[in-house]
């Protein structure tokens, strides 16, 4: 295994460049380093005027999602030796305007989080009183998977939908709805859907499933997509044979 | 125009997000910034895996869970403080049940509890283990709901906006455009968490560096209890990955290079092949990093290229076990480490895991400036004495960060306006901000101070402490403020200017660890996380005392001393193992704390 490796990392700097370039530095690469450690490498060392987020180094708080060769990742998962002998490429995520160097602009997606009320809806609240509700570790399954979007982002950077339209809502928004109304304890699956079935909705998405194939935490947004599309048509069918207001 | 709040909330983690909604649940009319150097998903409270503490099993009752608090933190825990936060624990969990925390379930549909390290029983409820991660999504995706509620992402804090002792408001860079601006309030509730980057071996996250204790500090706000530092006994070596205490209340061993069960060598149990509440792996943390350090000068410690660590042994449980109880503990050795606790011995050191002190609060959050709420481990209530337990800080932001919003909804509620004047400040600010930082003079780089305040600190402060070496800390810090202000900062753009916020990060973390070898100088005791070889024993009639450590004029500190109230459990000995089970009922006095809930 080679001890240094060359990173060719995108520097872009609004205020001095109009397009993105390249600059090369050539880190160490023990075993156990990641991408993001040879980052803070060329920060600490060599060049403090890099640009990128960072902080729990365990694949928990979703901020170092970039790309590497050419594959949306979570930089702190992803080991340098597996490069080797390299060159490194690193750019930031695909499909997001970008802010400075291998930072990109999510505001989109914290828009659209808002608007799949990724919160548990109720008509009524029994009191704190009267413990919890009630929901077996078989109804927690249901919805768990999708509970552990870390909103890395990595599966808006691998959707070519998102990429040719950004208006589709997209995987990990529409994976956080079905989080909710797959819970036993959400009544608000009917406000949701509004939001999910309009054009830019789930019918945007093709089934192309680089969104499941990207994500760090094994969610299956395109699973979530699938199934919430067949719901959405179930109840669009409903409506045909059923009155309004049924 | 300057932004204007009612509240503005520094920091968007489990105790800022849990405090603005409770503002906002208190009085929707008035609006609440949420004010965070990152996006509130990314915060630290994400990383937390092992549980909340919140005492509902048949069996449990609340006086056990604060005695059990009291007798961990060494007494030096304020025990009315205590009683407020297990009564109200075990809601705040229940509230966040209704929220939508996935948190794990019996077969019947019910919350389950397990037990925990230094916790006597089976009280703490947990979400798989990513119960911080499942709590901070639930919060943060429950605020979104509250329109009172304004974000304001990536803004960074430099400083309090203070005039005649009322604090009136926060001045902060936006990072994505590096605008500067004044946000004024009526009142400020700082829940920036604890400060993990002043050592260079920690559990913490990279934004762990006590910007909300520097602030409060600078603007004259006393810190609490700041010598008293916890490690985490189980870090992975190089990345300081925290090996969740689940690992061993599941059952797990802690063994040195002979394969020997070292801790029954320490005052902490007799080995039994099945996990015993408080005994061995499952006695409190301090206790068991101190008893890595002598294993370390025994020489029974194992070398490796990240220096001396044990092993934790999980083989035992076998694969079906580990995978259904503790997957996140595999998946992160498999993924940082490279290796696989089914088959492999995992390598474990002390890291540095929390801070008990924190900005003197009341229990209402309220600070010594009017105006100025803290809450979450940014705080000291103090709950967490001399030694934090085990999932107690969890619960410890909900509790707290509840009544730290409820007390400023209600202050400023019927508070003064903001005094136009204070907008004057941010032209000094600014000064500082662009003209000073930028036109240093220095060359130095801040890696280079950044790790020799960690080398320090850790020489001076670590798990053991002397006379001499905080002694030296002192001097050697003093010497490193003076160069700090002269650090080069490469990167003049005002887009995403990270090496600018670095710079003011480590301005902050420095002042933190002047307080903290401050106050351990003048602390000639051992008690808790706080072990000096030169008073190796606790000292009540000396230090039965919280330190106030307060910023004096020259900038350095100034320690003074406030006294600890007990409530119903007078100061007796921390024992663990078998001596635990005997020395209990004894010591409470008075009535037992009513029971809080229904579940």
């Amino acid at each position: 295994m080679p001890d240094r490796i060359r990173l060719q990392v995108a520097r872009y700097r609004p205020e001095l460049e109009s397009e993105v370039t390249f600059d090369e530095y050539e880190v160490p690469c023990p075993k156990d380093w990641v991408v993001l450690d040879g980052l803070n490498h060329v920060k600490d060392r060599i060049d403090g005027t890099l640009a990128y987020r960072w902080s729990c180094r365990m694949g928990i708080c979703g901020s170092c999602g970039m790309t590497v060769n050419g594959e949306p990742k979570l930089t702190c998962a992803t080991f340098l030796a597996d490069y080797a002998p390299g060159p490194v490429r690193v750019e930031p995520l695909r499909n997001f305007p970008v802010i400075r160097d291998l930072v990109v602009d999510i505001g989109d997606f914290m828009r659209k989080l808002v608007k799949v009320k990724p919160w548990i809806v109720r008509q009524a609240e029994k009191p704190l009183s009267e413990g919890e509700y009630l929901q077996t570790p078989e109804q927690m399954e249901e919805y768990q998977q999708f509970s552990m979007c870390i909103n890395c982002m990595l599966c808006y950077a691998a959707c070519p939908i998102y990429g040719l339209d950004p208006k589709f809502i997209g995987p990990a928004a529409i994976a956080l709805a079905q989080r909710y109304n797959l819970d036993n304890r959400d009544e608000g699956a009917a406000e949701r859907m509004e939001v999910l079935s309009e054009h830019e909705g789930i019918w945007g998405c093709t089934f192309v499933g680089e969104c499941t194939k990207a994500c760090p935490k094994n969610v299956d947004p395109a699973g979530a997509i699938q199934r919430y599309k067949l719901t959405a048509a179930v109840e669009s069918m409903k409506s045909f044979f059923l009155p309004r207001g049924a | 125009m300057t932004p204007s709040h009612d509240v503005v909330l520094v920091g968007g983690g489990g105790a800022g997000l849990r405090a603005a909604i409770a503002i906002a649940e208190t009085n929707p009319t008035l609006t609440v910034a949420v004010v965070s150097k990152v996006y509130p998903m990314r915060s630290h409270t994400v990383s937390a895996e092992g549980g909340a503490a919140g005492a509902v099993a048949p069996d449990d009752s609340l006086d056990e869970h604060a005695y059990d608090t009291i007798s961990g933190g060494d007494w030096l825990c304020d025990q009315d403080a205590v009683e407020a936060f297990v009564r109200e624990a075990p809601q705040e969990l229940l509230r966040l049940e209704r929220w939508g925390c996935p948190w794990s379930r019996e077969p019947n549909g019910r919350i389950a509890v397990r037990p925990f390290g230094g916790m006597k029983k089976m009280r703490t409820w947990f979400a798989a283990d990513k119960t911080g991660f499942h709590m901070l999504h639930t919060l943060f995706q429950t605020s979104l709901k509250y329109t009172s509620v304004v974000r304001y992402d990536e803004w960074f804090v430099t400083r309090l906006l203070v005039d005649e002792g009322r604090v009136q408001g926060v001045i902060a860079i936006d990072l994505k455009s590096g605008r500067i601006e004044a946000i004024t309030a009526r009142a400020v509730i700082l829940c920036t968490g604890g400060c993990g980057k002043v050592f260079p071996f920690t559990t913490n996250a990279a934004i762990k560096t006590g910007d909300g204790m520097a602030l409060a500090y600078r603007a004259g706000a006393p810190l609490k209890d700041m010598e008293f530092i916890q490690y985490h006994p189980t870090g992975l070596p190089f990345t300081g990955i925290l090996i969740t205490e689940a690992a061993r209340s599941e059952g797990g061993y802690l063994i040195n290079k002979d394969g020997y069960r070292y801790l029954q060598d320490y005052n902490l149990g007799t080995p039994q092949p099945q996990p015993v509440f408080r005994s061995m792996e499952l006695g409190p943390r301090d206790r068991l990093s101190q008893a890595f350090m002598q294993e370390l000068e025994k020489g029974r410690t194992i070398e490796t290229p990240y220096g001396h660590v044990v092993h934790l042994d999980l083989r035992h449980l076998g694969e079906k076990k580990i995978t259904a109880k503790i997957p996140f503990v595999r998946e992160l050795c498999l993924k940082y480490q490279n290796l696989d606790p089914v088959r492999d011995l995992i390598p474990v050191r002390p890291v540095v895991h929390y801070m008990m002190g924190g900005i003197h609060t009341d229990s209402n959050g309220a600070t010594a400036l009017p105006g100025l709420y803290a809450a979450g481990e940014a705080a000291c209530v103090s709950i967490n004495g001399a030694n934090r337990l085990g999932s107690n800080s969890l619960p410890e932001l909900l509790v707290f960060g509840a009544r730290a919003g409820r007390a400023a909804a209600e202050y400023a509620s019927r508070g003064l306006d903001v005094n136009p004047r204070i907008i004057a400040q941010k032209t000094d600010e600014h000064r500082r901000l662009e003209t000073d930082l930028f036109n240093a003079k220095g060359r130095e780089r801040m890696a280079t101070i950044r790790d020799e305040m960690q080398a320090i600190m850790e020489r001076s402060a670590g798990i053991y402490r002397t006379g001499a070496s905080l002694q030296q800390g002192v001097a050697e810090l003093r010497a490193l403020q003076a160069r700090v202000a002269g650090i080069a900062i490469e990167d003049r753009s005002r887009t995403f200017n990270t090496e600018r916020v670095a710079a003011l990060e480590l301005a902050f973390t420095l002042d933190i660890a002047e307080t903290m070898v401050a106050a351990g100088l003048r602390r000639e005791e051992s008690r808790g996380a706080h072990q000096r070889t030169d008073f190796p024993k606790r000292d009540d009639a000396r230090f039965l005392t919280h330190s106030l450590v307060y910023r004096g004029a020259d900038g350095a500190p100034r320690v003074e001393y406030l006294p600890v109230t007990i409530t119903r459990w007078p100061p007796g000995e921390r024992v663990y193992g078998e001596a635990a089970a005997h020395a209990r009922p004894h010591q409470v006095a008075g009535s037992p704390l009513p029971s809080g809930t229904g579940v």
